[in-house]
């Protein structure tokens, strides 16, 4: 057994960012399942938002109101406030860290219009700020490198949390298959988010919420997990993200017809309303025969951008497009549909990152999350563009200093390596000796095929029984999954496996948190029931894990302290 | 497309001697990158196959493998554009030690990076409530290096690196650069001064092979360049290095006013750059001796450098800017 003070698992933007705040004053290892500059945080393209004004009268107060606007008011706005008022100076201090970011012309941090933001508030680095940000802090991890103890391709298989306290994990090394506990104080999350589930999607191969199902089969409860947030530009076919500073820099959407459709949808916003409003009016073109040749398509065109302007913002853009659909966005449009980008669910925290365990708000000692795993709630039922990066790098740090105090002033407390190690055994022995009937690829093709036909852009409750019914199939056969790797080292098929299994778990926690929703808002939009219902629905879902394995619902008030619910216009 | 033969490496440490090349037949669909096909292998054909990847969408850096003999990255490649006579072969990364199929251990690799300090040092004299401010002009003296993905394929292509693993390596001194043109870092002639030492910026023998191969703008061959010029620029001439590069400005620039013959001679180099000194010409024979046995060795007739006109008129010009900086 190997005992820390602090063991964070994951080394995106909020796992960093909380080490960094911890390293040198009490004793941290970071735990993560790839090496901390391959983490995906490293894929944000467009920008990071913060009420810095450097190009307009911006102000922290607008910046809380387009959130808690964009979240479709389902945001906690204790929380958006917190996180808008923390924005500046945690960008400052990223800068200050070393961060890229592109300049104005009068040398301060350039900033762009988002979607969802009535203020050119989005801080970039080109197009790809969350690489910017992400190595900034991977060299602030080399520069602490004797302070933390950095664990790098291990895989996260359990929490230890008893009587109300988390006490550390249990982890297997990827590279010798060997198994490990670490004792710990206290457990941080930053395992980022669970897109992965669909068919076409934008994230990375390690997006599958592995960190937000290890805490609920540990028995803490998942907060609004059916809001996942479907994204405007994908490229076509994958799903890998053409970023929103594309129509941040004034990119036309365009349907099969030469329209540019959405002054049908968002007349003063076009093609800069938020993401659940533009990937809805893309859906709907789809489905009513207006995709690009009646396909499952339609077009960003850039051309009338020019040469020079995409060179220089969108160097990364115009790139991938050549590299995975061979088309040059400076003299031809690229061809995109909705891809599935963000959790807004996750493992539900306070404002300082402690986990809560259910509707009273009872913290969970020892433990903490933040970042995209995270539910603070801050993005509500839509997240606006540029928010959650700055929500991993605000949230990192609070999440840091809050589990430093916590630290502190902690215990170890005692854990059973035997058993603990015999349980992760456990599961990994089962998953290696199965009838080995069931192909896994088939079993997460058609997963994925299942969730975005039946949990997707528009969800029914029709739809959602089929999937209801298709995941438990699914699960039963995943049961007999054949993994054919038997050895130790670098045995990528078991992990994909134990992956899979996530997948299949939080698919049916979507699904029914869907299904019970009886009401549109934000990423969530019902075909039966299209209207927002705040007199039953302006709360946040808990999903709890039954004995016998069943997902039980039950919710939580949203906070509202400044805005009231009101349409939502663009 | 038509069938593909995939030729790919298989190995596992504890249990192989040594690795061989597995054939897969597979018909890579439409649009299909190497990645898309290395997954196909892997869900279909052989499960038990690993390589590292995650994001697909070349900025994570995690599927870097050999192909054709080459570092390249595995998502940003199309098969079509890999396949030559019906076949394509992918190997692991070189320069690295294998530990499965196509995974390696990629320590030594960060290792390296670590060298260099690459965080950055702050000047702290100054206090400031917002940002520090940085012009666009001189943001972009960085832009290039930051692009960097630590994909390692530089590394793992580097000849030098290949003879003496002790090198800094393309990506370190890549990254090396983004600190020494970083307006806002203070240790700008401390990063030099460690870059100058032996194993470091002037051991690249400008082979160009980190520059073909970096998937990104940061082209560790361009950043090195720099960094040698910023250091010449600023007088740091008395080291093996430098001299190293002295020895080279005589071998084609002229030597003390007989015209030069604009040919690089690589074996007088060493010589030159070590001074007098019989233990520090001594010490490069291990390098000299590996450089031979793997064929790495200069050629024995001088080759003609390209466009060396341009070459006389950048050291005319290093002349030039350093008797100002002694004015
Ligand atoms: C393509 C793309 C573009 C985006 N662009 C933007 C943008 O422009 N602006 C913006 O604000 N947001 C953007 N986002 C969202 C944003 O990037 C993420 O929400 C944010 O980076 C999440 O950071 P994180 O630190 O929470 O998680 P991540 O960066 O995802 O890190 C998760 C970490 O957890 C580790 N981990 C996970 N599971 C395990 C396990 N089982 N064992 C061990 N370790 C584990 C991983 O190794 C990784 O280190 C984008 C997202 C995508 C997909
Ligand atoms: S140019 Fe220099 S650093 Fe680059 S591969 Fe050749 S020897 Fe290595
Ligand atoms: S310099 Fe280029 S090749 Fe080398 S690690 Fe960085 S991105 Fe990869
Ligand atoms: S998978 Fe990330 S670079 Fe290829």
């Amino acid at each position: 057994m190997i005992t820390h003070d602090v063991v964070i698992v994951g080394s995106g933007l909020a796992g960093l960012r909380a080490a960094i705040e911890m390293a040198g004053k009490v004793d941290v290892a970071v735990v993560s399942k790839v090496y901390p500059s391959r983490s995906h945080s490293g894929a944000a393209q467009g920008g990071v938002a913060a009420a810095m004004a450097n190009s307009s009268d911006d102000s922290v107060e607008s910046h809380f109101f387009d959130t808690v606007k964009g979240s479709d008011y389902l945001a906690d706005q204790d929380a958006a406030e917190i996180m808008t008022r923390d924005a500046p100076v945690t960008i400052t201090e990223m800068e200050r860290l070393g961060c890229v970011f592109s300049r104005d012309e009068k040398g301060r941090i350039a900033q762009r219009e988002f979607g969802g933001h009535s203020h050119p508030r989005a801080c970039y680095a080109a197009d790809r700020t969350g690489h910017a940000l992400l190595h900034t802090l991977f060299e602030q991890s080399m520069k602490h490198k004797a302070a933390v103890t950095y664990y790098s391709e291990w895989y996260l298989l359990s929490l230890i949390y008893e009587e109300g306290s988390a006490r550390g994990i249990t982890m297997m090394n990827i590279r010798t298959g060997e198994l490990e506990v670490v004792r710990a104080k206290t457990v941080l999350f930053g395992t980022g988010g669970y897109g992965r589930a669909f068919k076409i999607t934008s994230n990375a191969f390690a997006c599958t919420g592995d960190g937000v199902m290890t805490a609920y089969r540990a028995g803490i409860p998942l907060e609004d997990m059916e809001f996942v947030q479907f994204h405007p530009t994908g490229l076509y076919g994958q799903g890998i993200l053409m970023s929103e500073a594309a129509r941040g820099e004034g990119g036309y959407l365009v349907n099969g017809k030469g329209e540019r459709f959405m002054d049908k949808y968002a007349k003063s916003k076009m093609e800069l309303a938020p993401r659940d409003i533009v990937s809805r009016a893309e859906q709907t073109e789809i489905n009513e025969g207006r995709g690009i040749g009646g396909k499952d398509f339609v077009h960003i065109d850039l051309r009338h951008l020019g040469r020079e302007k995409i060179i220089e913002r969108l160097p990364q853009i115009r790139q991938l497009a050549i590299d995975f659909l061979g088309v040059d966005c400076i003299d031809k449009p690229i061809p995109i549909q909705p891809t599935a980008h963000y959790s807004m669910g996750g493992i539900p925290v306070d404002v300082d990152c402690q986990v809560i365990t259910d509707e009273k708000k009872t913290k969970a000692r020892g433990f903490f999350a933040a970042g995209e795993c995270s539910c603070v709630s801050v993005h509500g039922a839509n997240r606006l563009g540029t928010n959650s990066l700055l929500d991993a790098c605000v949230f990192g740090r609070r999440a840091g200093k809050a589990a430093l105090d916590y630290t502190l002033s902690a215990r170890h407390e005692s854990v059973n390596e035997a058993a603990e190690l015999g349980k992760a055994r456990k599961r990994l022995d089962a998953l290696l000796s199965t009838p080995e009937t069931e192909s896994a690829n088939d079993i997460r093709n058609e997963l994925k095929e299942t969730m975005s036909n039946h949990a997707g852009v528009y969800r029914g409750a029709e739809g959602l029984l089929v999937a209801k019914a298709a995941l438990k199939l699914l699960r039963e056969r995943f049961k007999s999954v054949r993994v054919t790797d038997k050895g130790k080292l670098f045995n990528t098929e078991l992990v994909e496996a134990l992956e899979l299994s996530n997948m299949l778990e939080y698919s049916e926690i979507i699904v029914e948190g869907a299904l019970a929703r009886r009401e549109s808002r934000g990423a969530h939009a019902r075909t039966d029931f299209p209207k927002r219902d705040d007199a039953n629905w302006l709360k946040h879902t808990l999903a709890r894990k039954n004995a016998d394995g069943s997902v039980s619902l039950g919710y939580k008030p949203v906070v509202i302290t400044k805005y009231q619910p009101e349409e939502r216009k663009y | 497309m038509a069938e593909v033969r995939f030729l790919v490496s298989k190995y596992n440490s504890e249990t192989d001697a040594k690795p061989r090349l597995q054939e897969f037949r597979l018909d890579p669909p439409q649009g299909a990158t190497l990645l898309d096909c290395l997954n196909l292998i892997k869900w279909k054909l052989d499960g038990t196959l690993s390589f590292r990847m995650s994001c697909r969408s070349a900025i994570c850096g995690s599927c870097a493998v050999r192909v054709n003999g080459h570092a390249r990255l595995a998502c940003k490649t199309q098969a079509a554009d890999a396949v030559i006579d019906g076949r394509v072969t992918i190997e692991p990364l070189g320069n690295m030690t294998l530990i499965r199929d196509l995974v390696v251990d990629l320590e030594p690799f960060w290792a390296s990076v670590e060298k260099v300090r690459p965080w950055l040092v702050p000047d702290d004299s100054k206090k400031y409530e917002r940002e520090r401010l940085q012009s666009h002009h001189d943001q972009l003296k960085i832009d290039a290096a930051s692009t960097c993905i630590m994909c390692a394929s530089c590394f793992s292509d580097c000849n030098v690196m290949e003879v003496d693993p002790k090198f800094l390596g393309p990506a370190a001194l890549a990254k090396a650069q983004r600190f020494v043109f970083d307006t806002r870092d203070a240790e700008k002639w401390d990063r030099l001064e460690l870059l100058g030492q032996i194993h470091g910026m002037w051991d690249c023998t400008h082979c160009a092979e980190c520059s073909t191969r970096c998937p990104t703008d940061a082209k560790p061959l361009e950043r090195i360049t720099e960094l040698r010029r910023a250091a010449m620029a600023a007088g740091m001439t008395d080291n093996n290095a430098a001299r190293h590069v002295l020895g080279f400005r005589e071998s084609i620039g002229g030597f003390k006013g007989i015209g030069g013959s604009g040919m690089l001679n690589e074996n007088y180099l060493p010589v030159r750059s070590m001074g007098l000194s019989i233990g520090g010409i001594l010490s490069l024979i291990p390098v000299g001796l590996r450089m031979f046995a793997r064929k790495k060795n200069p050629p024995l007739i001088p080759h003609v450098i390209e466009k060396v006109g341009e070459v006389r008129k950048m050291f005319r010009r290093f002349d030039e800017y350093n008797k100002e900086g002694e004015k």
